[in-house]
């Protein structure tokens, strides 16, 4: 298992984590861990598995094999061994503790963006309305929506929508959250602005984990990065290192165009 | 959309109060007639073409020489008799499904009939009477009528004839009057029908004449189940004190049907004994034109026998309607999320229901389901059977609206810690209702026309009002446009509904995110609508 800072106070760690459809492995066995606070990017090219590895950290997919813990819920599966028969349960356990954005929002078109963020604390945790109202608001003043909240997803842009989805999923207090390509749907002079709630938030401490291609974002605010290459780990490194001085050739290639910018 | 969930069973309860209440009140009526006081006999006729034996008349009282007959002999056993409507098609299946103890409409006793039913004593003895235009030629024997187009009714002794006799061009019928009125017309050479019929509906028109002779003895018997031993005795005994005090012979003299051959059948005079007022009544009535006055008046008296049918339709049309949303809603669930077995299951009955005629489920479930011990009033034989019918259909409506629904929704809702159930109430379901929203409504309206089938199952609707009415005063024209309109008014406001929500989703369709489908799902929507 490979550890970065040496800290000891890991939210998840992965360890020979596989993962295929139909006969095609795309996960070959993926290990990292990530420590409480941090901000770790995921980059590698198109297909390499990291949308994947997401859905797999949230059981959106569940693995064929290997290990992992994530917020204290464990899920571990060997080699060809069936589905726990538990999976479900632990399934809900683990998404109660990790939030999780998609690129394409994934906002609820139905619910003006205050019922898009008051719904899973009413439903899932069963909160009072009263809590349930002050939290919806209060997360939508932190991503700057407060003057939107009897809107409808339909009636914001995409970066209101997309800071909009983070505040759904902060309502569920998560102690990690997942991003996949939050800015790849978004207008170039929007991107800045979920950026920002995202630096907010790890200013905050929280600790996030970002499928991105926003090379920059990833180099100025990650506290690490992880190049992935044909469902593998290729290198995780200091951000700035892995920029200036890349380890393996493959990441190398990678980065030439951005390091040329 | 919570609320539009919500609304459902205000809906439901009232409705299916009513039909609890009115179920209970069809159970009572048709109760065991035997321990009542008096007893009650309970008879069955086709009221339709059915003149002279059982009919309306235009105040929209029964009469008839059935009627008169029946009464009489209700009275020898000393109960009260109780007339249950169905269609001619339906008496002798209706009679073995126990809903009433005889029927009395015209039946000739021949043996293959007695291998069904049990027959009492004849009460009329008659012959096939054939007419055609006047000035044409006299026939002699059945076989002059080689070569010839010649109409009667269905199930008839003189359809059997023609059939047996070579050469003969058979058209059969649903109205005697539209026989007769073909060979008025020249469409037919000739109409071979019931004396009593011919007498009643040919012998008063100058452009008819009777021709030939007497064809065939018809006895025409009073039909019980073959296990109503005790019954039959009963209604003989009955039968021949009402023929022995001579009270038939008035009976019939009254409706000009007393005739030698009767006479002789039963050794009575061969003179009637009272004058034929029934008879004459009826050619007067028969002979008028009515003015547009007249017609508005008669409508005016219809009036509650129309809302009483409108009142049905709605009934049955919105009852099956709700039972379709619900069963269809939870037949798509199982087909989009349920276990395997269950969809395979779903599945099956989606294409069985599809695959049938709505007519046939009808007919089984009123007649067929009684051989297992199932017996459903018309009212709920209706309702579950358009239900069960457009549940298929909902089904096939709310899977489309389901699948429409992008799978991030569902991941995302997931992703919040929501069950897969939560995602469906919260999520899913709400959004899939807006787009199945026009087709349901527009469903709804087919339904709506469909639910005219529940007249076969005995439940007097719209259409079957129209039936009754236009069997009664012989216009199918303008009763046609009348229950036309009525049908037209009930689906007006649906069409307008459809038509509004069509247009929200269209307008909304502009101001939707990237991922939000509808254009399809519309289609689709027309597209199974537009199966049948
Ligand atoms: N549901 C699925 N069924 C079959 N194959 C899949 C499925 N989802 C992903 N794959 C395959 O797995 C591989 C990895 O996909 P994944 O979406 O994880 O890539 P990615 O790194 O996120 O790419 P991108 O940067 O384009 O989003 C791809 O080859 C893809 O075709
Ligand atoms: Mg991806």
């Amino acid at each position: 298992m490979q550890t970065i800072n040496g800290q000891n106070n890991p939210i998840l760690c992965v360890n020979g984590l596989k993962k295929g459809y139909n006969q095609m492995e795309v996960l070959k066995g993926i290990s990292f861990t990530v420590e409480e606070g941090d901000l770790v990017s995921i980059i590698g090219p198109s297909g390499c598995g990291k949308s994947t590895l997401l859905r797999c950290l949230n059981c959106l997919e569940i693995l064929d094999e290997g290990e992992m813990e994530v917020a204290g819920v464990r899920i571990s599966r060997r080699h060809s061994e069936p589905i726990p028969r538990n999976f479900s349960q632990l399934a809900h356990n683990l998404r109660q503790k990790v939030g999780m954005v998609f690129q394409q929002f994934n906002l609820f078109p139905h619910m003006t963006i205050r019922e898009n963020v008051a719904i899973a604390p009413r439903v899932v945790l069963k909160l009072p309305e009263e809590e349930v109202q002050e939290r919806a608001r209060e997360l939508l003043r932190k991503v700057g929506l407060e003057d939107r909240m009897e809107y409808y997803p339909s009636q914001l842009s995409g970066g209101q929508q997309q800071r909009a989805a983070i505040a759904r999923a902060l309502a569920m207090k998560p102690r990690l959250m997942l991003y996949d390509e939050p800015t790849s749907s978004l207008d170039p002079e929007l991107v800045e602005e979920v950026l920002q709630v995202m630096r907010n938030l790890d200013a905050e401490g929280m600790t996030q984990i970002i499928v991105t291609h926003e090379m920059k974002f990833a180099r100025d605010a990650s506290d690490y990065i992880i190049f992935m290459d044909e469902g593998q780990i290729v290198e995780i490194s200091d951000e700035d290192e892995i920029f200036l001085n890349p380890k393996d050739e493959r990441t190398r290639k990678f980065l030439n165009r951005w390091i040329k910018e | 959309m919570r609320t539009f969930l919500s609304i459902i069973p205000w809906f439901c309860f009232p409705l299916l109060y009513l039909t609890c209440l009115w179920d209970a009140v069809w159970a009572e009526d048709r109760g065991n007639g035997k321990e009542e006081n008096p007893p009650i006999l309970r008879w069955a006729a086709a009221t339709d073409s059915n003149v002279p034996f059982a009919f309306y008349n235009e105040k929209n009282e029964l009469i008839g020489f059935e009627v008169d007959l029946i009464k009489a002999i209700a009275a020898e056993m000393g109960r009260k008799p109780i007339f249950v409507p169905n269609d001619w098609d339906g008496l002798i299946p209706g009679l073995g499904r126990g809903l009433y103890d005889l029927v009395i409409c015209g039946i000739e006793i021949t043996p293959e009939k007695e291998q069904e039913v049990a027959f009492s004593d004849p009460y009329y003895v008659t012959f096939e009477q054939y007419v055609n235009k006047k000035g044409s030629e006299n026939i002699q024997s059945l076989e002059d009528l080689s070569g010839k187009t010649v109409g009667t009714l269905t199930q008839t002794a003189a359809l059997a004839m023609l059939q047996r006799t070579p050469g003969v061009k058979v058209k059969i019928y649903t109205q005697e009057i539209n026989a007769y009125k073909d060979v008025a017309n020249g469409r037919i050479d000739g109409v071979l029908l019931d004396f009593p019929i011919a007498k009643y509906f040919a012998y008063p028109n100058p452009l008819l004449q009777f021709s030939g002779p007497q064809f065939g003895q018809l006895l025409y018997g009073i039909a019980m189940r073959k296990e109503d031993k005790a019954l039959q005795q009963e209604v003989n005994a009955a039968l021949r004190k009402v023929i022995q005090s001579g009270k038939i012979r008035d009976i019939l003299s009254y409706w000009g049907l007393w005739t030698p051959t009767i006479a002789a059948a039963f050794g009575l005079p061969e003179e009637p004994s009272v004058p034929a007022t029934g008879y004459d009544e009826f050619l007067t009535k028969y002979a008028e034109k009515p003015t547009f006055l007249d017609w508005i008046e008669r409508y005016v008296n219809y009036g509650p026998l129309i809302l009483q049918g409108t009142l049905v339709t709605l009934h049955v049309s919105i009852l099956g309607m709700i039972l379709a949303i619900l069963l269809g809603f939870t037949l798509a669930l199982i087909r989009v999320y349920g276990p395997e077995p269950l969809k395979w299951l779903v599945t099956l009955y989606v294409e069985i229901i599809r695959g049938t005629p709505l007519l046939v489920q009808l007919l089984f479930l009123f007649y067929g389901l009684p051989n297992i011990g199932i017996k459903l009033s018309p009212l709920l034989a209706g309702i579950i059977g358009l239900g069960l019918n457009y549940a298929a259909y909902e089904a096939e409506n709310y899977r489309a609206g389901l699948l429409a629904i992008p799978r991030g929704q569902m991941e995302a809702a997931q992703a919040l810690g929501m069950s897969q159930l939560q995602a469906l109430y919260y999520v899913i379901i709400p959004q899939s209702f807006r787009l199945v929203l026009p087709p349901v409504t527009n469903d709804f309206i087919s339904l709506l026309k469909d639910s005219s089938l529940v007249s076969m199952v005995t439940l007097l609707d719209l259409t079957g009002v129209y039936n009754r009415i236009a069997t009664q005063t012989f216009d199918y024209f303008g009763t046609g446009i009348v229950i036309a309109v009525i049908y037209l008014l009930i689906g007006l406001p649906f069409v307008r509904l459809a038509r509004s929500t069509e247009e929200k989703l269209a307008g909304a369709k502009k101001g939707q995110n990237k991922n939000f489908v509808l254009i399809p799902v519309a289609t689709m929507g027309y597209l199974f609508n537009k199966r049948k």
